[in-house]
């Protein structure tokens, strides 16, 4: 049947908000489309539903104040907010970090990752409308891993764990045992989890070929983190950078060749293997006994309110678990910030959302956006 | 054949369920709440309490308000006693948390100098008032030393320790101030 | 990456420039930012194709905004050159460099909502984190906000 034959139908363009109370929008995110039928033709995302005026607050507390507020940036992944800050103030103030606080740093940042791209593999799925069932295995493993962070650090979410100069408290006894357990049962539970989803139709059908981010424009957008390497580039600030003691670990970093829905959910979990193999290297190097935090951090740490750091400029940034993750401090000589930015990852991340979203349906939207990663504590502050 | 990975992903599931029923120990992961309750881990923080021995009368808390100031939400009200002739006690007369505001972040457990403020493990503590309920006074802040020798025994162990080496005295051990300035009753340990 | 290597390259290439270095970073009049970033970027020695943070600062003390830039490569996995740019505040006007990079987009709609830096030549200046009737620039160091809820 040929549609010229026919009279054309008269169709209005419908504009439609979906969220900002939404399940499927990982929290408070808005977006305006404007939709021919059920095709996009407009998207513009609207944001600023959980802002807290972060950065004014850190004005007005000490450095090491802001501490728990980091943890509350993206809070899935508080460990990696507290390792960007304690890096940005100490690249300000010159403090030098012990070698075991190194390694625990290291140790923690990279069981984030996992805890990170776990859950987001979860809710991809739940996205896709596997309603629950992969987010519950996802979480059966998170809960060793956040067990953990709890026995170390004192609560699940907000660890506030690090310090200028080092880490707040030693492992305590039994942690390295609880790491040597997890290492060891995690490529049994990815290899579960990859025969559950990854050779799966139905995901291959409605992510393959959806939307899709050519390199030259993930670059120009600045975009970082799985989504940039799943389309091609390969530029990981672990690699770049070299901060903390990342080079010393062999670990590749996987590329993607096409860019779509599909190579994000894929790059996640070969990233998840490298990971793997890193905690490997650090449970077999990491020193018995040494100082968790130099002099001068611990100075810093005893008495927050008295310490300044030197006049000046820094910015730190590390490779958080969805991208470049910076913070830019302006410093005067007194013991509260000048001006404190946080580069967060999910909201540059999200620049390209309606150039990847043009002509595709709405269900199409739903999933690119859960494959973009984004947090709503990160995107807003 | 096409639908075969959808095949192979419900196999992993039906193998869970038929788990569940041989093997519940490791097929079943649910904690049924309220009725069984997970363990926290010893360095679990939740809310803070205040430390006495031997008497409530007896805490060690002397009032020095480092705890008020470096608190990032400023969720800790101080207000030293004082005696009939007007001067400051090293006591608080009221030491208010406001548990509505309070993040759980442990910041006045480690600069306290004297040892006096720690986090407890309690994390049932609903109220149905929002706004005065939550507004814990000295008085329910007040535990004894050996509540925080069970609930954290190694932090307990250690911070004693310490203390004992650096010889720092209770307040029960020194003696009632008879001269008009009064004698503190614990040394700051030297950081 | 030497911000006097750097200097002496853009001087040479650009003719009219005058550049400070403080510390790491370069300060750029405002006419020629968009040559010194179309230089950067597009120049086989620097190809700085990554602009990784875009934001302000406001300096009450001594009068003026601050636009801070700070631009990596992903292509040579250098840098960062840091680029920053004082406007005055009572007319805070500057190139957008949303023509060169993408990735500027969003950062500039918050440093213009936050701060007040007004960005000519942006596609789309508007507020995002704050409601659109909102008015004043809350992380201006002059921000006075009505207490609302005084008890």
């Amino acid at each position: 049947m040929s549609e010229s034959a026919l009279h054309p139908v008269e169709t209005q363009l419908l504009e439609v908000s979906i969220g900002p109370q939404h399940p499927s929008t990982h929290g408070v995110f808005r977006m305006n489309v404007v939709l021919d039928g059920e095709t996009i033709v407009k998207l513009k995302p609207v944001m600023g539903y959980l802002h807290r005026n972060h950065e004014q607050l850190a004005e007005n507390m000490s450095y090491l104040g802001s501490m728990p507020y980091t943890d509350r940036l993206d809070y899935i992944c508080s460990m990696t907010n507290n390792f960007a800050y304690a890096l940005a103030v100490e690249k300000l103030s010159g403090i030098d970090v012990p070698e075991r606080a190194q390694y625990i740093r290291v140790l923690m940042a990279e069981l984030t990752r996992l805890v990170n791209h776990t859950l987001l593999i979860g809710f991809l799925l739940n996205d896709l409308g596997a309603f629950f069932t992969p987010v519950l295995y996802a979480f059966r493993e998170r809960e060793k891993i956040l067990d953990l962070f709890e026995a170390v650090a004192g609560s699940r979410m907000m660890c506030n764990y690090f310090r200028f100069g080092g880490v707040k408290a030693d492992l305590p006894a039994g942690a390295m045992d609880k790491v040597k357990e997890i290492v060891n049962n995690y490529p049994r539970f990815l290899d579960e989890f990859e025969r559950l989803l990854t050779g799966n139709e139905i995901l291959r059908s409605r992510c393959q070929n959806v939307g899709i981010l050519s390199k030259e424009l993930a670059v120009n957008a600045s975009i970082t983190g799985p989504m940039l390497r799943a389309a091609g580039v390969n530029y990981d600030i672990r690699k770049v950078d070299k901060y903390g003691i990342y080079d010393r670990f062999e670990f590749k970093v996987p590329l993607g060749n096409v860019g779509d829905v599909y190579d994000r959910y894929y790059v996640r979990i070969l990233e998840m293997r490298e990971t793997i193999k890193i905690l490997h290297q650090i449970l077999k190097q990491m020193p018995e006994k040494g100082e968790i935090i130099s002099a001068k951090g611990a100075t810093a740490a005893k008495s927050p309110r008295m310490w300044k750091p030197s006049a000046g400029d820094a910015y730190g940034r590390i490779e958080a678990p969805k991208g470049e993750l910076g913070f830019y401090l302006v410093s005067d000589g007194s013991p509260k910030p000048y001006r404190y930015h946080v580069r967060p990852p999910s909201f540059i991340n999200l620049t390209i959302l309606e150039d990847m979203c043009l002509g595709r349906k709405v269900a199409d939207a739903i999933i690119i956006l859960g494959s973009v990663d984004i947090v709503l504590g990160e995107v807003d502050r | 054949m096409f639908g075969f990975g959808v095949l192979k992903g419900m196999s992993v599931t039906l193998w869970y369920f038929i788990l569940s029923y041989i093997y519940p120990k490791k097929g079943i992961t649910t904690v049924q709440y309220p009725e069984q309750k997970k363990e926290v881990q010893e360095r679990f923080r939740n809310f803070p309490f205040l430390v006495y021995e031997g008497t409530p009368d007896n805490m060690r808390c002397v009032a020095c308000d480092i705890c008020a100031k470096e608190c990032p939400p400023k969720c800790i009200y101080i207000i030293p006693e004082k005696d009939e002739q007007g001067r400051i006690q090293k006591k608080p007369a009221t030491f208010d948390i406001d548990f509505a505001i309070c993040m759980n972040c442990g910041i006045c457990e480690e600069v306290c100098p004297f040892d006096a403020i720690f986090m407890d493990h309690d994390y049932e503590l609903s109220e149905y008032d929002r706004l005065s309920d939550l507004m814990y006074q000295r008085d329910d802040l007040l535990k004894p030393l050996e509540h925080f020798a069970k609930i954290r025994p190694t932090d307990c162990a250690v911070i004693e320790e310490k203390r004992a080496a650096k010889g720092v005295k209770g307040r029960a051990q020194t003696p009632p101030p008879a001269a008009p300035s009064s004698a503190g009753p614990a040394q700051p340990p030297v950081t | 990456m030497n911000a006097e290597e750097i200097k002496s390259d853009l001087v040479k290439n650009i003719p009219g420039l005058e550049l400070q270095s403080e510390g790491e970073s370069l300060i750029v009049p405002k006419e020629k930012l968009l040559q010194v970033a179309c230089f950067l970027k597009e120049n086989e020695k620097y190809r700085m194709d990554y602009v990784s943070c875009v934001t302000g600062v406001d300096y009450l003390g001594k009068g003026y905004l601050e636009s801070v830039n700070h631009l990596y490569s992903m292509e040579k996995k250098q840098g960062p050159v840091v680029l920053k740019v004082r406007v005055p505040r009572d007319n805070p006007r500057l190139p957008s460099l949303v023509p060169l990079y993408r990735g500027a987009e969003y950062q500039e709609r918050e440093s213009y909502d936050l701060l007040g830096i007004v960005y000519e030549g942006h596609p789309d200046l508007r507020r995002i984190l704050m409601w659109d009737e909102f008015e004043g620039h809350p992380l201006r160091k002059d921000f006075v906000q009505e207490d609302q809820d005084i008890r």
